[in-house]
């Protein structure tokens, strides 16, 4: 028979595959892309442009330790009956999951700020967006180096 | 009851903007580590929490794994009148813990 010849799977083809199968099982879930990322902050904006602005990221540019991460968003707004910030959603790039926290806010908060404390799997671009009332988008990044990764003691 | 830490103005001027403060002792587990026999750790995180001034929402925000273990937030609110500041946390298994706290606005 010839080598070739369409037929059933050879003992090699056979061992190469649930080779491969079992390679991308086994690191599927080590990290979020940047094309998850902007996957998940395409699902938030839907068509609707990303302007660079008015939002400011806050966070260390050096982190020893990524389980916990100050992280603060300050966004440029009068936070007026008419014009407010709606929403602040916050994405990482290689963390197992590209979202991070989503926060509704509107006029009754005076300002747009807000504080958190995350975990950062890797070093990394993190992605703060702000939803206004009129609709538009506005973002700002931050890359962050950590020297110990959250989740590395398994 | 977990334990819970909340820094709110006892009182405030009418109008002014406020921060708020708040910590909720929670392990926040991400669901990607690994136990002793090497299964993976079931997720167990507060996914929500929300703010109310006198009934009316004027915070909520929605956790993800990547929130850091006793999970912080501050935020602001205006100030508008005397009455009760609530606040819940909402776990992954629907239970909610809620704390309330006083203001006297003058």
């Amino acid at each position: 028979m010839d080598e070739r010849s369409p037929g059933p799977p050879t003992r090699r083809l056979v061992l190469f595959t649930t080779a491969g199968l079992g390679l991308a099982a086994f690191t599927r879930p080590a990290a979020a892309t940047p094309a998850a990322m902007d996957e998940a902050i395409r699902a938030l904006v839907a068509s609707a442009m990303v302007k660079p602005g008015r939002v400011k990221l806050e966070l260390p540019p050096i982190v020893e330790n990524g389980n916990t991460v100050p992280l603060t968003v300050t966004v440029d707004s009068p936070m007026s009956e008419t014009d407010y910030v709606a929403g602040i959603h916050i994405f990482n790039e290689k963390n197992p999951q590209p979202y991070v926290a989503a926060f509704d806010l509107g006029p009754r908060a005076g300002k747009a700020v807000v504080s958190i404390r995350i975990r950062l799997a890797d070093s990394q671009q993190v992605v703060a967006i702000a939803r206004l009332n009129d609709g538009s988008f506005w973002s700002d990044s931050a890359d962050v180096v950590v020297t110990l990764a959250a989740c590395a003691e398994g | 009851m977990a334990r819970v830490l909340i820094n709110v103005p006892a009182q405030a001027k009418r109008g002014e903007i406020i921060e708020i403060k708040t910590l909720i002792a929670h392990p926040m587990e991400t669901g990607y580590r690994l136990g002793p026999t090497g299964a993976a750790i079931p997720r167990d995180i507060i996914n929500r929490f929300t703010c109310s001034y006198n009934g009316e929402e004027v915070f909520r925000a929605e956790f993800f794994p990547a929130i850091a273990a006793n999970p912080f937030i501050a935020f602001f609110t205006v100030a508008t009148e005397s009455g009760q500041i609530v606040f819940s946390w909402t776990d992954d298994h629907g239970e909610t813990q809620t704390e309330i706290r006083q203001i006297t606005v003058e």
